[in-house]
């Protein structure tokens, strides 16, 4: 599939655009919802400001940006691996989930400038609340959400690597 | 009410009136308030927070021990000796409380306040509720709790260690974190942390609760940064205060009211609740309790005036929107309340689980009243819209579409019976003062076509008001009583009808008006300048209710109008008696024994005295 990548670009960015809203669009109804307090875009906005709206607006920017990104990751497994399909996308997108959850989310207080941590309590700057062993700070279906969100983002990026015109 | 500084005596409380003990809690007056322009806490003179709903006013309690200290919740800073004193005040022009303990071993303070949004971009918690400690004397023991019970007491809480951070309870997408500079450890049953805090002199302490909602919380920090928040939301409240353009007697008192109307406003919509709370009872043991934690247009006139009258046309402009914008999902008929966002399902039902503020019950969250049928609402909202217009404000194109269709709903429906500005709940009738409220709500939009401003139906107005005029004339006024009476061809008084004078009707010196006045002090006055809204049974409702705060006020506003200032300034001068230590209050007053009766504090009551306290300067400038 990435042989010819110059000719399939467009077909990557747009997949990997849609994976992005599809996972986008879970996370956030689950907030929404009130299924979950996690907001990956407001974590990953935080990073760069403190302002409330802009990293908002900043995170959704940067998280869609990433996911296109991560796209690219993802073909060059499926490549590597021979395995072009959905379901093999989706375990990878578990996988993926499985990772931010163990192991990500977990690191941010150590990482993340303006996120407290239980060690030393909030701080001038350190205020955002740190989501804990597998998010559950965050709402006790937090896991869940992640997990569904990262599956669809990557059983859409396998679907579209599974059909013929890509494949072949 | 406990005059200030008074001893509070927790354990060698007064005669019990129950087996719970309850009327050793704090009585209504007890309260002060603290808040953020968006909800609102109650404070007791004993250092406990009894009420906080979240997000907003009108969303469910976390603490509500004022209507059930053992499923309610709280969180309480008190001394731990068991006889102390309590001295509070607020600091200055600001919502921020300052309580003062003396104990046999010393005297230590407490500072409470919901810090206001400083930046509107910055991260900070969704809400935050800040105590601070300082020992003054001596040194002094305080017990710390906190129990916390979500939606009404209905969700059981599981607090949570979350290290330095503090504790935390969630539920649902919900989250209250407690960050303390001291220890505190979780209770036997698990569902509340508490602890025991020493301050020796200069000491200082400091407690947070921050609440998140469907977001990833932020955990305000302690110390200097509390002490900067404080000082921060002091600065605000100052700011908002040099705005506020009164400089006529009881300055300080008015500022005041103006300060418990801004807590009860809802900065992001502009609208105004009725009270904080729900079920605060208008007689102790009985059983009108309702939830005041909306917004009735029936306040809309008065609120408008007392806006533009102090000046604070940011307020009136944001009020005026919220009432021609969030009324649009009615629009051209209103609804008699609707909540801050303008939503118009308020479906009334009991919390039998709660045993009810001193016992009275049924503790009522939502209300009924939201669809019953109150003409005189048109009248207030037109009214209000006017009131804006005189001072200086602008009309949109828009809204002015909204006033001229409201018009087209009195034309066509003021000869209906409604429920009434008290909203009675049996069938409805031909109140008089819903009349006199249609009548100028044609007129007032009639001016306002006159001046551009509206495009109306003149004719049709004109005609219709000269309807409704004839028939107050004919059978609102009772000559046989020598007033207008509270229904067509009726004979019963009504203290709404003082706002005939206040409204612009007929003048307060009219001769009518001067009967009404009469008629209504004899029948309704208690005593000490109170009035009844009406008489026992006039409502159908056989318990028995305090004095109407806020009629008071309108007669006040009467003898100023009918150039009797000094007697005007007398029965003012009694009736802020009635507020409590520190100028808040209630709907209702006990004749008997000046208790706060009803929600609390009252925006409407505060309302009625700072447009007293107008008509007052005016009537001291006319006469000058």
């Amino acid at each position: 599939m990435l042989a010819n990548l110059p000719a399939r670009l467009p077909d990557l960015l747009l997949w990997g655009l849609l994976a992005t809203v599809a996972m986008t669009t879970i996370l956030q109804g689950a907030q929404g919802m009130g299924l979950s307090r996690l907001s990956l875009p407001f974590l990953v906005g935080t990073f760069f400001t403190g302002d409330r709206r802009r990293a908002v607006m900043l995170g959704f920017a940067l998280y869609t940006i990433g996911g296109w990104l991560f796209a690219f990751l993802y073909f060059l497994l499926f490549d590597g691996l021979g395995l072009h399909s959905w379901w093999f996308g989706a375990l990878v997108g578990a996988l993926h989930g499985l990772f931010l959850l163990v192991c990500a989310l977990p690191l941010l207080p150590y990482a993340h400038p303006r996120m407290a941590s239980e060690y030393d309590g909030p701080t001038a700057l350190r205020q955002l609340e740190p989501p804990g062993f597998l998010g559950l700070n965050y709402g006790s279906r937090t896991p869940l959400t992640t997990l569904l969100g990262q599956a669809v983002y990557g059983a859409v990026l396998g679907g579209f690597a599974q059909t013929p015109t890509i494949t072949g | 009410m406990t005059p200030e500084g008074a001893p509070v005596r927790p354990s060698s409380a007064p005669p019990l009136a129950s087996p719970d003990g309850e009327a050793s809690r704090p009585a209504i007056g007890d309260y002060a308030i603290i808040g953020d322009c968006r909800t609102a806490a109650l404070v007791s003179r004993h250092g406990a927070i009894d009420w906080l709903c979240l997000p907003h006013f009108s969303g469910p309690s976390v603490f509500a021990a004022l209507l059930d200290h053992r499923r309610g919740g709280s969180l309480e800073i008190r001394p731990a000796a068991t006889s102390f004193t309590a001295r509070r005040r607020y600091l200055g022009p600001s919502a921020v409380l300052e309580t003062t303990f003396r104990t046999a071993a010393g005297v230590a303070r407490v500072t409470d306040a919901m810090p206001v949004p400083e930046d509107p971009g910055a991260l900070r918690p969704l809400r935050e509720v800040l105590r601070l400690v300082e020992g003054v004397e001596g040194a002094v023991e305080l017990r710390v709790v906190f129990a916390p019970r979500p939606d009404y007491g209905r969700v059981t809480p599981r607090m949570t260690r979350r290290g330095a951070l503090g504790w935390a309870c969630a539920w649902g997408d919900e989250l209250l974190l407690l960050h303390t500079d001291f220890p505190l450890e979780p209770t036997p049953d698990g569902t509340a942390v508490a602890g025991t805090l020493r301050v020796g002199a200069g000491e200082r302490r400091a407690l947070s609760l921050s609440y998140a909602k469907a977001d990833i919380a932020v955990v305000a920090p302690l110390g200097a940064e509390a002490e900067r928040r404080l000082r921060a939301t002091l600065s605000w409240w100052e700011g908002w205060a040099a705005r506020c353009r009164y400089d006529g007697p009881w300055r300080d008192t008015v500022l005041r009211s103006a300060v418990t109307l801004k807590l009860l406003t809802f900065a992001p919509s502009g609208a105004v609740v009725a009270a904080p709370t729900a079920s605060l009872p208008e007689w102790i043991g009985a059983d009108r309790n309702w939830d005041y934690r909306y917004c009735w247009l029936r306040d809309a006139a008065l609120t408008m005036r007392a806006f533009t009258g102090l000046g604070l046309h940011e307020e009136a402009q944001a009020f005026l929107g919220w009432l021609l914008h969030a009324t649009r999902l009615t629009w051209p008929e209103l609804q008699v309340m609707y909540d801050v966002y303008g939503r118009t399902d308020l479906t009334e039902g009991t919390l039998g689980h709660f045993e009810g503020h001193r016992g009275s019950r049924p503790v009522r969250i939502g209300n009924a009243a939201h669809s019953q049928i109150q003409l005189d609402v048109y009248g207030e909202v037109v009214l209000a819209a006017h009131d804006y217009v005189t001072a200086g404000g602008r009309l949109q194109r828009d809204e002015a579409r909204v006033l001229a269709g409201l018009g087209g709903t009195v034309a066509r429906r003021w000869r209906e019976p409604d429920q009434g500005i008290w909203e009675a709940r049996g069938a409805p009738r031909q109140y008089t003062f819903s009349k006199v409220l249609c009548w100028l709500a044609l007129d007032r939009l009639l001016d306002l076509g006159a001046r551009g401003l509206v495009r109306v139906s003149a004719e049709a107005f004109r005609r219709e008001r000269a309807a409704v005029a004839e028939v107050l004339e004919a059978r609102g006024f009772n000559p046989a009583v020598s007033s207008y009476a509270g229904e067509l061809d009726g004979d019963a008084p009504d203290a709404s009808l003082l706002l005939m004078a206040c409204l612009g009707y007929r003048p307060a010196s009219d001769p009518r008006m001067r009967g009404t006045f009469d008629f209504i002090q004899r029948r309704l006055g208690c005593g000490r300048g109170l009035l009844y809204r009406y008489e026992s049974g006039y409502d159908g409702m056989a318990s028995p209710e305090g004095a109407f705060g806020i009629c008071s006020f309108w007669a006040v506003d009467n003898l100023a109008g009918r150039g009797e200032p000094e007697a005007a300034e007398r029965v003012f001068a009694d009736l802020l008696s009635f507020g409590n230590d520190v100028g808040l209050f209630a709907e209702e007053t006990d004749p008997g024994t000046g208790a706060a009766l009803g929600n609390f504090p009252q925006a409407f009551t505060h309302v009625g005295l700072i447009n007293a306290a107008l008509a007052l300067a005016r009537a001291r400038r006319g006469s000058g």
